[in-house]
């Protein structure tokens, strides 16, 4: 899976300066007096057939953009450009046509299949809802479903408590691919699993996007499974963008503290390699009600200057691989 | 289309790499719920008493020795052999009274029940799924019904409607439904941020689809529950209404207005037969149906592990 | 928590006011208007035409609403239709007695639920659970009023110890003692229910705290067992009681018109009866506003009390 040659000249989806704000009520009247700006003004690109990486800690509103794609969220401002159409305003309504091309997979195997349904009718229902394929052909159907996902055809009458957490996401992963999408939103779905299962499911989803041509926005909370999948990488900070580009270029020349901090937090394989300096980040995330003035990770950068604290750097580099921080260069 | 083609293709070989076996003795949910419900001793007496008086009430014309408003030639007669429990003062035989009444309870309990659940599911998954304004407007429906005292409003009622019945099943039935309404909406609330109401969502479902498929079974179990109990609280409602003399009317029979007639001095001094029978019916379904809700509410539990 | 407070009031009011048009449109389905009632039976004919039109009784059904509702702010309820005395000083009569029941049963219901409840948690599985939980059963499942019929044959008309009737001995002086043993039978009644339903409610509420990881802390740290459940478990056991509580009031009120009729106690639910009875429905709709009102009123406080009783409730939200 070369990225370079898949790319076209249009993405697939692009989001442009998407907000999306929870606002706060507080008083007698239940007034917004603030809001929660989980996600910022995020610009982005996917290209049909790769697979974009999204990483950054638990809040940064990595999900909400994954939400927000899928029509679970709705934007606060900003658009949602889906082959050139603006889907961030559509009703749910107007969504339902697009549900067939945008898909997502969720983080916790457990809650996202309905636990008195058997798999085939987790399976077979999107078929019959949306007329995938004839009512005669929907047995067939799921049955290449399961093949697809490497799931035998006997566990069709079971219910999702008989399966293993790799089992389930395989399941979901199989009720995702039933609508034949473009684009699958994969919101942290291996984090719940345990390791060994991970890279079951990781090669899955490999080899999935190889046969069916599919283009993945692939979340995660830390750098492991994101580097194994990914053919570009964006960090996410308090709601922005801190840092794009090719998984490569990321992981060897990493530009933003953040990245690099992040980079360290992962365990190190290779015990001749453990002894450089590391980056370690002091403090907590600050909060994304009052995000801080300036570079929003000045409160907790190692490299942070007067300059940060003043203005806000802004994602600058090639069209490869650029980054948001004055000393990155 | 070319990705439309790339679906058809399949694969060459499945790979086949989890363990794919499950256990052989793997307990389907039904043994499960049977072997949890067992385990209450009280409860399994409870439902044989309920089947018990459920066939009374289905074969009442079969089992009554007498017909229940039929004059007989005692009155106010002690039990004997001609009538086993004896007569009431107008000299209607009084085990087939008994027996008779079972139909009242029964169908007072069931229907008002029915038609409190109808109204109450629907209220409450329309106001736990939409919510924003419609769902207070519904809640603050429900708070407003709630705040009547429940027997004063049904006495309320019923003394402008009328007594009867049909009456008691509809007045128990519309005024019931405010305890299922909040019992659904908690529980949808709970449901619709489940990633699988979300994935639903996604997929494209339309609203009452996930309302009806995929929230309201879930639903089902907390509602059984609760509609059990409520069997239970609409027979003793019944029966004080008809005590009280705004409830099912005499000669029709029910234990309510049976005890009724131990408002009388003589009665309640002098001819016990005639009032303790219905109390102890009465005492005996309402417990036996109190048992199997319980056992129901263990048996359901998705936390219990045992 | 100020806020807090006035934003229950807040939701408070329009249920409220709710309340006053279910009751209207009750009053309606009945024979004789609402607005109807507001007129003293006791007027002379001539005046009764003027009245008519000064309370609008020709006009549409809302503008009946808002001039009853007028009445209503101003504390009047109407008169009588049977005794024509002013619905609202019938009431206040008869509130004390109706107090006086429902306040001692809640306080010895409760007395009696919370301790067996907290037993019967800490000593699951034991004999005295299964009793207490059976007994439990027993105060939920027998009608209060085959209860009461029982207690009065076994001890007024049997063993002859108590009063079966009243509040007071008739043609006496009445007196403290003379009301307390008036009080006893109706008080048992009312407790069995309200222990009835609240042994169990504590039972569990306290089995699922003593599970909770906090208390195996407790112990883990060298804490003596009474100190590991009074401390911690019974105070976080009791906090959702408050709740249940406040839920007890409509019910009790229930139960006091069946059981004021049965001992002939001088309360609201008596005179709920009698007006009930006699087609007196101006009176039943006063009784039935007022014993709604009261309701609102102590969920009110139970919902404030609550807030300022569980430390997990935030009140600026």
């Amino acid at each position: 899976m070369n990225s370079q040659n898949n790319k076209q000249p249009s993405p697939l989806l692009s989001l442009e300066q998407l907000k999306v704000y929870y606002p706060i009520r507080k008083g007698i009247i239940k007034r917004t007096v603030d809001n929660v700006k989980a996600v910022d003004g995020v610009d982005l690109s996917i290209y049909s057939g790769e697979t974009l990486g999204l990483v950054g800690e638990s809040g940064c509103g990595k999900s909400t953009i994954g939400k927000a794609i899928v029509g679970l969220e709705k934007p606060t401002k900003g658009r949602i450009l889906f082959d050139g159409d603006d889907i961030a305003g559509y009703s749910s309504d107007e969504m339902i046509n697009l549900r067939s091309e945008l898909q997502i997979v969720f983080q916790d195997p457990y809650s996202s299949l309905n636990p008195r349904k058997r798999v085939i009718d987790l399976l077979s229902e999107p078929l019959r809802v949306h007329r995938i394929v004839s009512n005669g052909d929907v047995s067939k159907e799921v049955d290449r479903l399961l093949d697809l996902v490497g799931l035998p055809k006997n566990s069709k009458n079971r219910y999702p408590h008989e399966f293993s957490g790799g089992q389930r996401q395989r399941i979901g992963i199989a009720r995702a691919l039933s609508l034949r999408p473009k684009l699958i939103v994969c919101d942290e779905p291996v984090s719940a699993l345990d390791v060994s299962i991970q890279a079951q499911v990781l090669n899955l989803f490999k080899d999935l996007q190889k046969e069916l041509n599919l283009t993945y926005l692939f979340i995660a909370h830390g750098l492991g499974a994101v580097k194994y999948i990914s053919d570009r990488i964006a960090v996410m900070y308090l709601g922005k963008i801190v840092e794009i580009g090719p998984t490569k270029e990321i992981f060897q020349n990493p530009k933003h503290p953040y990245t690099r901090a992040l980079m360290d937090a992962s365990p190190i394989p290779n015990p001749h390699l453990r002894n450089r300096k590391k980056v370690v980040l002091q403090g907590d995330v600050p909060s994304p009600v009052n995000p801080p003035k300036g570079c929003r990770f000045h409160t907790r950068c190692p490299m942070a200057e007067a300059v940060c604290r003043v203005q806000e750097p802004e994602l600058t580099g090639d069209s490869l691989h650029s980054s948001a921080c004055f000393f990155s260069h | 289309m070319n990705l439309f083609e790339r679906y058809f293709t399949g694969r060459k070989e499945p790979q086949l790499d989890t363990d794919m076996i499950w256990p052989e003795g793997d307990e389907s949910s039904i043994k499960l719920f049977t072997r949890r419900f067992k385990k209450h001793k009280l409860a399994v007496a409870g439902l044989g008493v309920i089947i018990i008086l459920t066939l009374c009430a289905i074969f009442a014309p079969l089992i009554a020795p007498y017909d229940p408003t039929t004059v007989t030639e005692s009155f106010g007669a002690a039990p004997s052999m001609d009538h086993l429990m004896g007569t009431d003062q107008v000299g209607r035989d009084q085990l087939s009274r008994l027996i008779y009444s079972a139909r009242v309870s029964l169908s007072v309990g069931v229907g008002s029940i029915l038609i409190a659940v109808a109204i109450g599911t629907i209220l409450g998954l329309i106001s736990g799924y939409f919510g924003g304004w419609i769902d207070s407007l519904i809640m603050r429906i429900t708070d407003m019904f709630m705040a009547f005292p429940y027997i004063m409003l049904i006495l309320v009622v019923a003394s402008i409607v009328g007594p009867g019945l049909m009456n008691m099943i509809i007045i128990l039935g519309v005024l019931g439904w405010p305890g299922i309404a909040r019992l659904v909406r908690g529980n949808v609330l709970t449901l619709k941020e489940a990633e699988y109401v979300k994935a639903s969502v996604v997929l494209g479902y339309s609203t009452p689809r996930i309302l009806f498929h995929h929230i309201l079974p879930n639903t089902v179990a907390p509602i059984l529950i609760y509609a059990t109990s409520g069997i239970a609280g609409a027979i003793l409602d019944e029966a004080a209404l008809s005590f009280l003399g705004l409830g099912v009317q005499p000669p029709t029979p029910s234990w309510g207005n049976m005890l009724a007639s131990a408002q009388s001095l003589t009665v309640l001094t002098s001819q016990p037969w005639l009032w303790i029978p219905p109390g102890v019916m009465i005492i005996l379904s309402v417990l036996s149906i109190n048992f199997v809700g319980d056992a129901l509410r263990d048996a359901l539990d998705p936390k219990n592990t045992k | 928590m100020f806020n807090y407070v006035i934003r229950r009031i807040f939701i408070a009011i329009p249920v409220l006011i709710g309340v006053t048009i279910i009751n209207f449109i009750i009053m309606s389905m009945a024979p004789g208007s609402p607005v109807d009632m507001l007129i003293s039976p006791q007027i002379p004919a001539e005046a009764l035409a003027a009245k008519r039109i000064e309370l609008g009784l020709d006009a549409p059904a809302y503008v009946q609403y808002l001039s009853w509702f007028k009445h209503l702010l101003q504390g009047d309820l109407g008169y009588s239709m049977i005794t024509y005395e002013p619905v609202l000083n019938m009431i206040l009569s008869r509130m004390g007695p109706t107090l006086l029941l429902m306040g001692v049963s809640l306080i010895i219901g409760v007395a009696i639920a919370v301790p067996l409840g907290i037993l019967s948690a800490r000593k699951q599985y034991s004999k005295l659970d299964y009793a207490a939980v059976t007994g439990s059963f027993l105060g939920i499942s027998v009608p209060n009023f085959f209860l009461g019929l029982g207690l009065i044959y076994v001890f007024s008309i049997w063993l002859k110890i108590l009063p079966s009737s009243g509040m007071t001995t008739l043609g006496s002086e009445g007196g403290f003692g003379d009301i307390l043993l008036h009080l006893i039978m109706p008080v048992i009644v009312l407790t069995a229910n309200v222990a009835g339903r609240n042994i169990r409610y504590v039972r569990s509420s306290m089995l699922e705290i003593l599970e909770q990881d906090y208390l195996r802390t407790a112990r883990a740290k060298g804490l003596k067992e009474t100190l590991v459940i009074n401390r911690h478990a019974v105070r976080n056991a009791l906090i959702p009681i408050i709740t249940v509580l406040g839920m007890e009031i409509p019910i009790l009120f229930g139960g006091a018109v069946v059981i004021e009729q049965i001992f002939s106690w001088p309360g609201i639910g008596q005179l709920t009866m009698s007006s009930i009875m006699s087609r007196d429905y101006s009176t039943i709709m006063g009784l039935n506003l007022t014993a709604a009102v009261i309701v609102i009123v102590a969920n009110l406080l139970t919902d404030i009390t609550y807030a300022l009783v569980d430390p997990r409730i935030k009140y600026s939200k």
